[in-house]
């Protein structure tokens, strides 16, 4: 038998419509309404403005350890803006601006990086996951999810994030693979920021791409701009068609960049440079995608200001609400510890609910042995 | 002598293992440029280079999987998992194979690795960040499990782990990473696996624990001592082996003990420890034996941390409540 050459088919694009000056390319850019172009920019702005606002009151000591966003709006809103209500929309840590777009409160995220469980409360009327920090075990989740919507007969996609560094664990080839074999209607969208905490992308893979692991799972897949909320929209939209219609799954790599620190423990100045830094702040998505609101007329300076305005009404607002949450005596009951480990709490679990309670008891100087 | 912290320490057991055996590799995520997200590989990897000193991408199983390799090709390799909490992956390779390997191949394979974690509570840490769950490792045949509780001791073990010919386990207590300074010998100093040190020596009860609840049972110590009341206090340092001699010796002196660690209670070390009194010093028991322990729950978000974790004056309502008891075993 000779050598003959295999076949695989191998087409992978990269998309972009919105360019670093905000032009746009005028035959690719996506059929939106002003109102649907003006949600998009409100979600965007109001994302940016918590960030930087969490970013103040982590300084003061208001919030413990967060993960920044900045940067990362266009990837999670404009996946966002391509599902339904209904549909599911799983992330990592860096999905806030998109996360708010589906409708979790604002307080929800002060919540969580105050140390509350509530934060995660995935808020009712969504089947969507919380923040998922141990690195790409959310993957196979999203699989699950989408399994159980072609087991129900459902029309319903599952959109599930990850990062570069994530594509390195075993679970993100594993979940890959059962999407593909089960034709599973997820959309994975690898948020590639170029840095796992200090380790840059030469050193997580020799690849180039993370985007050709789609062609050894054989399905779609496509590589967009991530600062360009319009490309990521489109080309969201797109697989999130395929899915519908029961074609599988679709990997999107979208290429941005972690501006700000990995997490406010982290100095970003031991491993990488400021001018580094600095040619990606230019390319970064608030400022082109302004710049195509200007140009389309859908934004006026005072319009812009009264959104500012109405944003951080928004946030004050709700850190007012997250405020008065983190004093209460229901959110701060040291016995609700116990409340959500099970179902139907254990007996040793009662026992230890009890023991914690003589123990708070003691604290308060209310103690009196044999009282329990 | 110098004085350092802990974290400093750790650092200083690694500078002085890789000057002295080239076979050491230190590899894991951010440990090289970086210096490891809690600084403890600070200096190597601008000493020894990217060949010694390797950032890996991010997969824990790919860490000791690959570490368990490099041992077998002997090498001595100390892997960082960054927090104890991403270590699920990668336990999968200890078990089935580091754990193993010197087992099945009756001697002629072995696996001297070291698996470096920080662990438990205390920082107001996100989730997945303050887990103890040590007791899988200890629960794990073929490996060694040691936990140091302060500078001195942490230098000492890391050593010996290091030149240990078995897997070790070495979980790092990050609550006590820089909470205080200690004289660490400028001589190098190797302290054996598998013996416990006495922290503190007393005659009325004895208070077992390791790692950062050390200071919870010093603080109990302290408070009961007012009262009159003497704890010895035993600091394992090493869980698997575990020096139970040294714990039964206590015992017949006091008759009473409680057993402290912020981990879950149930199969927890505390357990294994007091099933052990059972076989071997039960008649010497005056009263029964109290854990103060995590709870069995997954460990609290940072809002609560305080709570779940052992403090003195948990310590202090344990021993009370069996100092009153009187067995009259004496």
């Amino acid at each position: 038998m000779p050598r003959t050459p295999v076949n695989i088919s191998a087409q992978i694009d990269y998309l972009s419509i919105l360019d670093e000056q905000g032009k746009v390319d005028k035959n690719l850019e996506p059929n939106l309404s002003a109102d649907q172009l003006k949600t998009l920019y409100h979600y965007m702005l109001l994302g940016r403005r918590l960030d930087e606002r969490m970013l103040i009151m982590q300084r003061q000591g208001r919030l413990s350890t967060f993960a920044q966003c900045t940067g990362h709006e266009a990837i999670s809103l404009g996946a966002a803006f391509a599902i339904n209500k209904s549909d599911s929309f799983v992330p990592y840590y860096r999905e806030l601006a998109g996360m708010l777009y589906r409708g979790w409160p604002i307080e929800k995220f002060l919540l969580y990086w105050n140390g509350f469980e509530e934060g995660a409360m995935v808020p009712d009327d969504l089947m969507d996951l919380p923040f998922c920090v141990p690195i790409s075990s959310q993957l196979l989740h999203a699989v699950g999810m989408g399994m159980a919507i072609n087991i129900k007969n459902e029309k319903r996609v599952v959109i599930v994030f990850f990062g570069d560094g994530a594509a390195s664990e075993g679970d993100c080839h594993e979940a890959l693979n059962f999407a593909g074999v089960f034709n599973v209607p997820v959309i994975f969208m690898c948020v590639n920021n170029q840095y796992a905490i200090s380790v840059p992308l030469s050193r997580q893979m020799k690849a180039k791409t993370i985007v050709q692991r789609a062609v050894a799972y054989d399905m779609p897949g496509i590589q967009v701009d991530g600062n360009d909320i319009l490309a990521v929209y489109s080309a969201t939209k797109d697989a999130v068609t395929r899915a519908r219609e029961g074609d599988g799954p679709t990997l999107i790599e979208a290429i941005t960049y972690r501006i700000a620190p990995h997490t406010t423990a982290d100095d970003p100045k031991h491993y990488r440079s400021d001018e580094e830094v600095a040619i990606w702040l230019k390319r970064e998505p608030l400022v082109r995608f302004r710049q195509y609101m200007y140009d389309k007329n859908l934004i006026s300076k005072a319009e812009e200001e009264k959104l500012e305005e109405q944003i951080s009404n928004d946030i004050k607002k709700a850190i007012e609400k997250e405020e008065l949450l983190a004093k209460s005596p229901e959110f701060n009951d040291p016995l609700h510890i116990f409340d959500y480990a099970y179902g139907e709490m254990p007996p040793c679990v009662q026992r230890q609910r009890k023991e914690l309670e003589e123990y708070l008891q003691y604290k308060r100087g209310s103690y009196k042995k044999g009282e329990n | 002598m110098p004085e350092m912290n802990m974290a400093k320490a750790i650092n200083l057991a690694l500078h002085e293992a890789m000057a002295k055996d080239d076979r050491v590799i230190v590899l894991g995520q951010d440990v090289g440029r970086d210096e490891g997200v809690f600084r403890i590989t600070e200096g190597l990897s601008a000493k020894y280079g990217d060949k010694r000193v390797i950032d890996t991408p991010l997969a824990e199983s790919g860490i000791i999987g690959a570490a368990i390799g490099m041992a077998i090709y002997g090498l001595r390799p100390v892997c960082e998992i960054q927090f104890a909490g991403f270590d699920y992956y990668g336990y999968q390779q200890m078990e089935s194979h580091a754990a193993r390997f010197r087992n099945r191949t009756r001697g002629r394979i072995t696996v001297p690795l070291v698996m470096r974690a920080p662990y438990g509570g205390g920082i107001r840490a996100p989730e997945h960040h303050s887990e103890s769950k040590e007791a899988i490792y200890a629960h794990t045949p073929g490996l060694k499990l040691v936990i140091p509780s302060g500078p001195r001791n942490a230098r000492a073990l890391l050593l010996a782990a290091i030149a240990d010919p078995d897997p070790v386990i070495y979980y790092e207590p990050k609550a006590i990473y820089r909470l205080f300074r200690e004289e660490v010998p400028e001589k190098t100093e190797i302290m054996p696996l598998g013996k416990a040190n006495i922290a503190r020596v007393g005659k009325d009860i004895t208070l077992i624990t390791y790692g950062a609840s050390l200071q919870a049972a010093l603080g109990a110590a302290e408070k009961l001592a007012q009262e009159n009341i003497d704890c010895e206090i035993i600091d394992l340092l090493s869980l698997s082996p575990l020096d139970i001699d040294t714990i039964i010796d206590s015992l017949k002196k006091t008759g009473r003990a409680v057993i402290i660690h912020e981990a879950p209670r149930t199969c927890g070390v505390a357990a294994e420890i007091i099933a052990q009194i059972n076989e071997y010093a039960l008649l010497y028991l005056e009263a029964p034996i109290k854990r103060v322990t995590g709870y069995d729950t997954p460990f609290p978000y940072f809002s609560k941390e305080q709570f779940y974790l052992p403090d003195s004056d948990k310590v202090v309502l344990a021993c009370r409540s069996i100092l009153e008891v009187d067995g009259d075993n004496k």
